[in-house]
């Protein structure tokens, strides 16, 4: 499998704190992977520097065939290259129907004129129909999705990332607030995207980790602590100590 | 493409309709060409405050769309005035210099002209020579187009500075209002080469319409005005109506989101707050000759001020919004500063309107923004009766997700 994301010897700190320690980390262009870690262990600052929101002191973040680095990248460029980021807490346009959330993420030209004279064309409005139909969202597209519940509003932000069609899909988080039904619809539905793309899941709890059934990255004061099947390292001592056995 | 855009919003064939009501009812009512009911100044108060409307809805795009409190927009408004009023001032003079010159026994050279109407126009600030600025004054397509491009070049350089460093909030507030100070006091001075503080006048008589009576001309522009209002506002609904105002209106929600969503935020707000500049620009130029004069404390920061507070009491995030709110405030204000309203005599104390009208738009700006954030474009909504969705039958949200309808109503 060819490496999608190469992150190696990253080093940030804020105001002297070191969030991220000479982190190394690669992922390949199909897989799933499980990022987990204490509290400070600097899982969203590593999503930060992926994102390019946050910059590293040091180190190298290379993506793709081409090797190119993401650091000197804006958001949006990054975005672009084939990032697509999911927040902890879910971050939909609320004033907005689910239709038009689902337009805007959808892949096309993002240039401001582009968009200025862009009207939906049949096959844009099929696609926002099937990916409201795969995370369930059907029957409330014209709802404003303030109104969604906090569920829905995850999948809405899960279908808004699958319409970037990323290449590799961070998300931070996706269970929390959910009930046992939704955590498990989000399982599939992080599974299912992950065998066209890579697929990056923080999680703190250890159930969902298990059920999605992949390599594991344990973080640990900014840097990776252990990596491999979630037996693996769960029989580490050091992952003991400092994760799990508190 | 056009029928989807009023399909989505019927408000703007509505709103084109009572325009044009109201074009043909004060042409009708008017002294130059209809029953003579509303006087000429009236008429040209009305024609006003059809630019004011378009300069308002250059606001609600750029702050009620995409959340970009500028306050600067009259600047732009100003130089689009100025512009326009460097044509007329120069054709102007020059008609009445080569008129009195005529006369002389010798034919005066070019030069003489030019010279004449270099001491006419600038004589006042102790100078006769044309500063460069005034190189194309003597063409009305020239200067026409500067009326866009000046504002439009301000806007976009400074708009680059500023939303390439990420400046937002409270701060390019500032920075906006820092702005138009700035420019203001530039033009104070005397070498800034229009005229200083005395700033353009006699713009309201049209180059060789000599013979055309004001009342007549008042008319001419209330049409151009309301022209302008009418493709300003089909331009921003068109503007908002798909995608792009999905993005502006995420980018007012949150920026950082639509930053990862691939979209650049500073791009689009760098387009619209240029894009509106021109339209303000366009607004000033038909609205300078209609007030007759312009001077640099038109700019002052005081009138963008006014500008937000106009859209503000009108509704933010509908296009009629700030329209109603920029006619009412600027009318009602007009009519309280002009000294029509009664004064109130409390015994004690007189309220003098001219001295405390500005209390009490202050207290009303005050008053809309914390307790009817709508404003007065939201009475629309009781019309429509758009407040609570009809939700039976669906999920009540978060917080009572789990209670069908019949149990979370007790």
């Amino acid at each position: 499998m060819s490496t999608l994301l190469e992150v190696s010897g990253v080093s940030v700190s804020f105001d002297g704190f070191r969030a991220i320690n000479n982190l190394s980390f690669r992922i390949g262009s199909n897989e799933l992977r499980a990022i987990i870690g204490p509290n400070g262990a600097g899982k969203t600052t590593f999503m930060d520097i992926v994102t390019g929101k946050t910059r590293p002191d040091e180190g190298r973040v290379i993506w793709g065939e081409k090797s190119i680095s993401l650091l000197g990248l804006s958001e949006a460029a990054i975005a672009r290259a084939g990032v697509g980021r999911k927040f902890q807490k879910p971050t939909v346009f609320e004033d907005q129907s689910v239709r038009e959330n689902l337009l805007m993420a959808l892949r096309n030209d993002r240039g401001p004129f582009a968009v200025l004279f862009y009207r939906p064309s049949v096959a844009d409005q099929e696609k926002v129909e099937a990916l409201a139909g795969e995370v369930g969202l059907s029957d409330a597209l014209e709802r404003k999705s303030g109104e969604l519940s906090h569920g829905q509003k995850q999948w809405l932000e899960i279908g808004m990332l699958l319409a970037q069609e990323p290449r590799l899909l961070l998300v931070d988080e996706p269970a929390a607030g959910m009930t046992p039904a939704e955590r498990e619809h989000t399982t599939d539905l992080l599974v299912e995207a992950a065998k066209t793309r890579a697929v990056v899941v923080v999680e703190h709890d250890m159930e969902f980790v298990r059920r999605l059934n992949c390599r594991v990255t344990v973080l640990h004061e900014g840097s990776v602590l252990a990596e491999g099947s979630l037996e693996h390292v769960t029989s580490n001592q050091h992952v003991i100590d400092v994760y799990l056995g508190r | 493409m056009q029928n989807t855009m009023f399909i989505r919003q019927p408000s703007v064939l509505i709103f084109l309709a009572l325009l044009g009501l109201f074009t043909v009812l004060v042409t009708v009512l008017s002294e130059g060409m209809g029953v003579g009911i509303i006087s000429t100044s009236f008429v040209k108060t009305l024609g006003k405050t059809l630019c004011l409307a378009l300069v308002a809805v250059a606001m609600d795009l750029v702050w009620g769309y995409a959340g970009v409190l500028s306050l600067g927009h009259f600047a732009f408004f100003g130089l689009g005035g100025y512009m326009i009023g460097m044509w007329l001032m120069y054709e102007r003079t020059r008609g009445i210099v080569e008129a009195s010159l005529a006369e002389a026994l010798i034919p005066p050279t070019p030069q003489e002209i030019s010279d004449a109407i270099g001491n006419q126009i600038f004589g006042v600030v102790g100078s006769s020579e044309f500063p460069v600025i005034w190189t194309f004054a003597d063409s009305l397509f020239l200067q026409s187009l500067l009326v866009v491009l000046v504002p439009g070049a301000l806007a976009l350089v400074f708009g680059w500075l500023a939303f390439r460093s990420r400046v937002t909030g409270v701060y390019l507030s500032i920075l906006t209002q820092a702005m138009t100070l700035a420019l203001a006091l530039y033009l104070f001075q005397n070498d800034s080469g229009l005229r200083g503080n005395n700033g353009l006048s006699g713009l309201q008589n049209l180059p060789g319409m000599d013979h055309v009576p004001q009342s007549i001309m008042s008319v001419w522009f209330l049409w151009a005005s309301a022209l302008a209002l009418a493709l300003g506002y089909v331009l921003a609904a068109w503007i908002v109506s798909g995608k792009f105002g999905s993005v502006i209106r995420g980018i007012r929600d949150n920026e950082a989101r639509v930053r990862f969503l691939g979209y650049s935020v500073e791009g689009y707000k760098l387009f619209l707050f240029t894009v509106t500049a021109m339209i303000a620009g366009i607004a000033g130029a038909l609205y300078y000759p209609q007030a007759g004069i312009i001077n640099p404390a038109e700019i002052a920061p005081i009138a963008s001020i006014y500008l937000a507070v106009w859209v503000a009491i009108g509704g933010r995030g509908r296009l009629y919004g700030a329209v109603i709110g920029a006619m009412f405030v600027s009318l009602v204000s007009s009519w309280f500063t002009g000294g029509q309203a009664p004064d109130i005599t409390l015994g004690f104390y007189t309220i003098k309107w001219v001295d405390w009208w500005l209390i009490v738009l202050g207290l009303s700006f005050v008053l809309v923004t914390l307790f009817a954030p709508k404003g007065m474009g939201g009475l629309v909504d009781l019309i429509n009766d758009r407040r609570a969705p009809n939700r039976h039958g669906a999920d009540l949200g978060p917080d009572m997700g789990s209670l069908r309808e019949k149990e979370a109503r007790k």
